[in-house]
């Protein structure tokens, strides 16, 4: 059991609470590292593509896990920083400048739509999102010019300096560049967290009302959450683009939005390592799931039995576990630090009842 | 003629989108959640319906089997309500949102299982035959999804207004505790309502599939609906079918007058524009509240 022996505020925001945990996370990270020498090129691609989901997450754990606007809609922003940054390319932009740069576009955009997304709560909210994420695919092909519809664009080779990256021919640099990309956006995150800014974000989610009684722009805070989230999403729709090497309207249809969101819930909502858990586990499912049906049902294809599962798992946790993978390991590890004193009722969840919203 | 015919068929349209929004609206008023598994509990009732009276499943008469798969869907919603729904009772409307989501997938996955994931047809005797007004082609299925759909907006709405359970019903959606006070079963009244919600979807659901044919995905319609509940303001009964027909004849006339690429986006677009200006429907029953 480690104890925190707190003697200046500074210790309560410290990046990492002491030097076992600051040991973890770097043991992570070089493992991380030298994972193309220990895995095969398909694992290396499978992991590559858990990342890609985890910054995406990040990007939508932001504004929902933090923020608690649920957004079902993040599809329309993976596209837009897709299509930018592809575009751009095209338009003889360097990589390094064109893929900050599809994050920026991509976070006006969000900043764009946040203007009337801040007057809407809960479900409004969430349905005026569904509607962005179908409209978007209609818009990509309306913007055919640009977007050239729904035939689709290709991905171009990447050149850092001479130094040539695309998803197939050399794996390792892709995935080492998606690495660098999801460090950034894990520290941006955190120190985030740590800043004024954020504990803002935490505040309007928990309560609106107190919230202004401390002082919190309520609408400029919210727009502030919809701008960084969609900037971070935007950089992960790039990648995705970089990652699936060809794309059309259809890449990022409202069938991504909803995994997404599913995603950071049975992550765990309002953590990092949330969205890293659930990217894990929405891009291994269909794996695992395959797996399965190979050996138990000699290889006959299910339709629609990826979706079901998925449903499946995602009202299991809701029902017995709402903080989703992370809060289950919160459980563990407060159980095992605390072990002969853990009681049952520590984490119980309060008893609530709902009020009308349409009284405000 | 030819707008005359557009505005008809767009009514119809319409119609069953009020139908599905009615579910939401149900719902809302009664839980103050949206159960965004109303339109894939449609589709469910459009292949209970079709489980039972076509000639190569069970194949009873349509009369039998339309009524006995609404009281089988009323009994599917009450269940669903009971064993899972009741879990989250007074969690905010967010964890509501996922939880009917993930529910979508999974009514959607198993009626694939037990019905396929082809496109099927209803034989409905609603299905056959057209009537001619001066120069208006109607189809008899057309015509029924109108009438129904006009008849239970009104039973519906009677209902809240005037009897004893729609009023502990609107009670228990606008502050459950105090509803507990007043001695209202307040998760009973919740089991109702979804057992209600679900007879209203498996009657969408026949008329649905009378009008065209139904396959798993069916339920994506609901989308629609949520624009014809959004524009009603999702309090107001009425307000759904009034919802439901403006996107149900705002769709032919965009086809029709609007380029190729344009005339899909015209219910989203709508749905966006009465957010923007309206946040809460034509039809708003937000009050604020003096502390």
């Amino acid at each position: 059991m480690r104890i925190h022996f707190k003697t200046s505020y500074d210790h309560d925001i410290r990046l990492f609470p002491d030097w076992w945990s600051f040991s973890i996370y770097a043991a992570l990270v070089i493992v991380a590292v030298i994972l193309p020498w220990l895995l095969g090129d398909f694992f290396l691609g499978e992991v590559t593509n858990v990342l890609i989901w985890a910054i995406a997450g990040l990007g939508l754990m932001l504004l929902t896990g933090q923020t608690g606007q649920a957004s079902l809609g993040h599809a329309a922003f993976l596209a837009v920083g897709c299509y930018s940054c592809i575009i751009l390319m095209e338009h003889g932009w360097p990589f390094l400048l064109a893929f900050p740069a599809a994050g920026i576009i991509t976070g006006l955009f969000g900043t764009l739509f946040a203007i009337p997304a801040v007057r809407l709560h809960g479900i409004y909210l969430a349905i005026a999102t569904i509607a962005l994420s179908v409209l978007a695919d209609d818009i990509i092909v309306l913007l055919d010019p640009w977007t050239d519809g729904v035939s689709g664009k290709f991905a171009p080779v990447i050149d850092i300096f001479g130094l040539e990256i695309e998803r197939w021919s050399t794996p390792a640099r892709f995935y080492w560049l998606v690495l660098a990309v999801t460090i950034l956006c894990t520290l941006a995150y955190r120190n985030l967290l740590r800043a004024p800014l954020g504990r803002a974000f935490a505040a309007v989610r928990d309560s609106e009302v107190s919230a202004t009684a401390m002082g919190v722009h309520i609408a400029l805070t919210k727009a502030a959450a919809f701008g960084l989230s969609c900037a971070i999403t935007g950089l992960a729709g790039a990648l995705m683009g970089f990652f699936a090497g060809a794309f059309n309207n259809e890449t990022f249809s409202i069938t991504i939005s909803i995994n997404l969101l599913m995603m950071i819930v049975i992550g765990g909502l309002g953590s990092i390592h949330g969205a890293f858990f659930g990217a894990i586990v929405i891009a291994f499912l269909p794996q695992v799931l395959s797996m399965v049906t190979d050996t138990l049902g000699g290889g006959i294809a299910i339709p629609g039995l990826e979706m079901g599962v998925f449903g499946a798992i995602l009202i299991l946790f809701i029902l017995f576990e709402p903080m989703g993978i992370y809060g289950r390991w919160l459980k563990i590890r407060t159980w095992l630090e605390l072990f002969p004193f853990a009681r049952k009722d520590m984490f119980r969840r309060q008893k609530s009842y709902l009020k009308t919203e349409r009284l405000r | 003629m030819d707008i005359l015919q557009l505005l008809v068929s767009g009514l119809a349209n319409g119609c069953v989108y009020g139908l599905i929004a009615l579910g939401f609206v149900l719902i809302y008023k009664a839980t103050e959640a949206v159960n965004f598994a109303q339109g894939d509990l449609m589709m469910l009732g459009a292949f209970v319906t079709l489980g039972l009276s076509n000639a190569e499943y069970v194949g009873l008469p349509f009369w039998l089997a339309a009524p006995l798969a609404i009281a089988i869907m009323a009994g599917v919603g009450y269940l669903l309500d009971l064993l899972i729904l009741r879990h989250i009772f007074g969690q905010n409307q967010t964890a509501v949102v996922i939880l009917t989501i993930a529910l979508g997938f999974v009514l959607r996955f198993v009626a694939g299982a037990i019905w396929g994931h082809e496109p099927q047809t209803l034989q409905s005797p609603l299905a056959m035959g057209d009537i001619r007004l001066g120069g208006v082609v109607l189809g008899m299925a057309d015509v029924a999804v109108i009438v129904v759909t006009v008849l239970l907006t009104i039973c519906l709405y009677q209902f809240f207004q005037r009897t004893k359970l729609g009023l502990a019903m609107q009670a228990a959606s606008q502050n459950q505790m105090a509803a507990y006070y007043m001695g209202i079963p307040v998760k009973r009244v919740q089991g109702l309502i979804w057992g209600l919600s679900g007879a209203v979807a498996a009657v969408a659901g026949i008329l649905f599939a009378s009008k065209g044919a139904i396959d798993p995905n069916a339920g994506l319609l609901g989308i629609k609906a949520f624009a014809a509940a959004v524009i009603g303001g999702f309090g107001s009964l009425p307000g759904a079918l009034v919802g439901g027909l403006i996107v149900g004849v705002i769709e032919p006339f965009a086809s029709r007058y609007l380029a190729a690429g344009y005339s899909q986006i015209a219910p989203y677009a709508l749905l966006l524009f009465v957010l923007v200006f309206r946040p809460h429907g034509l039809f708003s029953q937000v009050r604020v509240k003096k502390v």
